[in-house]
């Protein structure tokens, strides 16, 4: 079910003009802390109305100044996970879960029917002040989920989660995006979600859409550097698995070659989407031989683009997929790096952490 | 309890009929005005505030006159419930349940303005994006989350008009068995020679019934905070 969203608000600070769809599958909503992100998501939920613009949800018009038309927030069901859990304190996990059903009649009333998914079978008869913060969340997705929405709205799910938490949601998060087959508006400003789950991007930068598209294009772009920030720059391969050796190390096969990864907790034959950051990239003119790096993929420059620093960002073709690079622009030069030239990309197989592999990659990455 | 005259026990059980009735008829009025304190943005609001807590500040005697002009047999409001529903307050046990009432009132409505300024109004948005609607929000989320704080406020308006003295003593004088309440009745007693240890013996129960509020009212405000919190 598409999304499309096209509204106008005066935010005090800034003017919010943001005009964007978000298809099928899950789009991430980017941008800096105070770019309206928030906002957006409030709109499309009812609890912000905007000065004016539209909503629609699939053939529903949620909101329209031309027609005046401005469905009250219980009667637009979308689903919508908060930064904090919300959960009510008066309530134990089960009648938090079943709230929907209790209090309207429609959304489901089973809890087993998400318990499983969200690894909270054992929480159900819990009070919710003896949860945790990761445990919280997760049975705050399950309640909006048992309500049955028709989208769900993920404003920074995660944010107020320390990283091991973040860490125990991110499979769920996964899981669900491939099982249920629902639509999701995510809402962050970390990459490493970005990378994991994103079928669809949308930049915000000051209440505007910057740029939207597929992740595969989008995060490979070497404008876009600037606004996702150097250190965060990097290209998401899709990969498959199709080896396992005894020596703990996966092998995987990418479009451009094979790449060696540490113990992917994957079966063989396993779909998988892999971000590489740019700044653990290095490139070489030759195939460099007696290098303790596994991973050397063949790869033609597409584009250089030279920042304010002494860094060069290489955007590359690999096989069918982009690949971004960091390299200096001493070594550029001596390089001679310019569009076409052919090289060599060269990764250590530590370089890719394990919250940047993602397990159950969707078609059309 | 036949260490109470009988005229002692009347004045009790007149005591706790009026306190009774003045509870329970204006715990719907508190609970109104304490969420349109607490939650409501219109104009007036100040007004408002001022006049719920007009009663704590003016002489209880000036209350009591007030109450004697305006719902006396002559008076606007007065005349026209005698005449439309052959309703008298004035000289009437239900004048002291209506004094008793108005004097608590602004206890009634600070706790339960404090209940409701307590629940976060992010929980009530998360129950309407779930699909509640307001009253379905009010009913399943505000009202359990304050109801607590909705009985300590009723329970502290028991305590405050079970102590009533100088707006029903002005507006329905002190006749025995009609308007005597136990505050009358101590003042009364103490008016005539030997009298006291009968006075001596409302006051102990006067200082019971106060004690047991607080403490109950005490009680129940730690419950609300506590469900609040979630514990």
């Amino acid at each position: 079910m598409t999304l499309s969203v096209d509204i106008a608000r005066d935010l005090g600070g800034f003017r919010l003009e943001t005009q964007f769809d978000a298809p099928d599958g899950v789009t991430v909503l980017f941008g800096r802390s105070g770019s309206g992100k928030s906002s957006v998501v409030k709109s499309v939920a009812g609890l912000l109305t905007p000065d004016r613009g539209r909503v629609r949800l699939g053939d529903r018009t949620l909101f329209d100044t031309r027609t005046r038309t401005n469905v009250p927030v219980h009667k637009r069901r979308l689903g919508y996970v908060f930064q904090d859990s919300r959960l009510f304190p008066h309530l134990n996990v089960r009648d938090n879960l079943c709230y929907t059903a209790r209090v309207t009649g429609r959304g489901s009333r089973r809890p087993e029917d998400v318990g499983d998914l969200l690894g909270i079978s054992h929480l159900l008869d819990r009070k919710t002040h003896a949860l945790s913060g990761g445990e919280a969340q997760r049975v705050a997705i399950g309640r909006a989920l048992l309500s049955q929405p028709d989208m769900l709205l993920m404003d920074e799910p995660l944010a107020s989660l320390d990283g091991p938490r973040k860490a125990e949601i991110l499979p769920y998060l996964e899981t669900l995006r491939r099982e249920t087959g629902l639509s999701i508006l995510y809402v962050t400003h970390n990459m490493a979600e970005v990378a994991r789950l994103a079928t669809h991007i949308v930049l915000l930068e000051n209440g505007c859409v910057v740029r939207s598209g597929a992740p595969s294009e989008l995060l490979t772009d070497p404008d876009m550097v600037r606004v996702l920030g150097v250190r965060d720059a990097g290209a998401v391969l899709s990969a498959k698995v199709v080896a396992q050796p005894e020596d703990g190390i996966s092998e995987l096969l990418v479009s451009a070659g094979r790449l060696f990864l540490p113990a992917i907790d994957a079966p063989v034959g396993a779909e998988l989407r892999v971000r590489i950051l740019a700044q653990d990239v290095m490139l070489s003119a030759t195939r460099p031989a007696g290098l303790s790096a596994l991973n050397i993929l063949p790869v033609q420059v597409l584009a250089l683009r030279r920042g304010d620093g002494p860094g060069v960002i290489v955007q590359l073709q690999a096989g069918q997929d982009r690949l971004l690079a960091r390299v200096t622009r001493r070594s550029a030069d001596a390089m001679g790096l310019a569009p076409g030239t052919a090289c060599y990309a060269v990764m250590k197989s530590v370089a890719v952490s394990p919250t940047d592999i993602a397990v159950g990659l969707q078609s059309g990455l | 309890m036949d260490w109470l005259g009988p005229e002692e026990w009347q004045a009790v059980a007149l005591s706790l009929k009026v306190s009774f009735w003045a509870t329970l008829l204006s715990v719907p009025f508190g609970l109104l005005c304490a969420l349109a304190l607490a939650r409501g943005r219109f104009f007036g609001r100040d007004m408002l505030n001022w006049l719920v807590h007009l009663p704590l500040v003016l002489p209880p005697v000036v209350t009591g006159y007030l109450l004697l002009l305006s719902f006396g047999r002559r008076g606007p409001v007065g005349a026209f419930l005698d005449d439309t529903f052959g309703i008298t307050l004035a000289f009437q046990w239900t004048g002291a349940a209506l004094a008793a009432a108005i004097m608590a009132f602004p206890l009634m409505v600070r706790a339960m303005r404090l209940a409701i300024e307590a629940v976060d109004p992010k929980l009530e948005e998360a129950a309407a994006t779930l699909g509640a609607s307001r009253f379905k929000v009010f009913t399943t989320v505000t009202l359990p989350l304050i109801l607590p704080g909705v009985i300590a406020g009723a329970v502290l308006a028991f305590a405050k008009a079970m102590g009533e003295f100088g707006a029903t003593i002005t507006f329905v004088s002190n006749i025995p068995g009609e308007t005597r309440t136990v505050p009358s009745a101590i003042y009364a007693f103490l008016q005539v020679p030997g009298g006291e240890t009968a006075a001596l013996r409302l006051v102990a129960v006067a200082v019971a019934i106060a004690i047991g509020a607080l403490i109950l009212s005490e009680w129940l405000s730690r419950r609300v905070a506590k469900r609040i919190s979630g514990a």
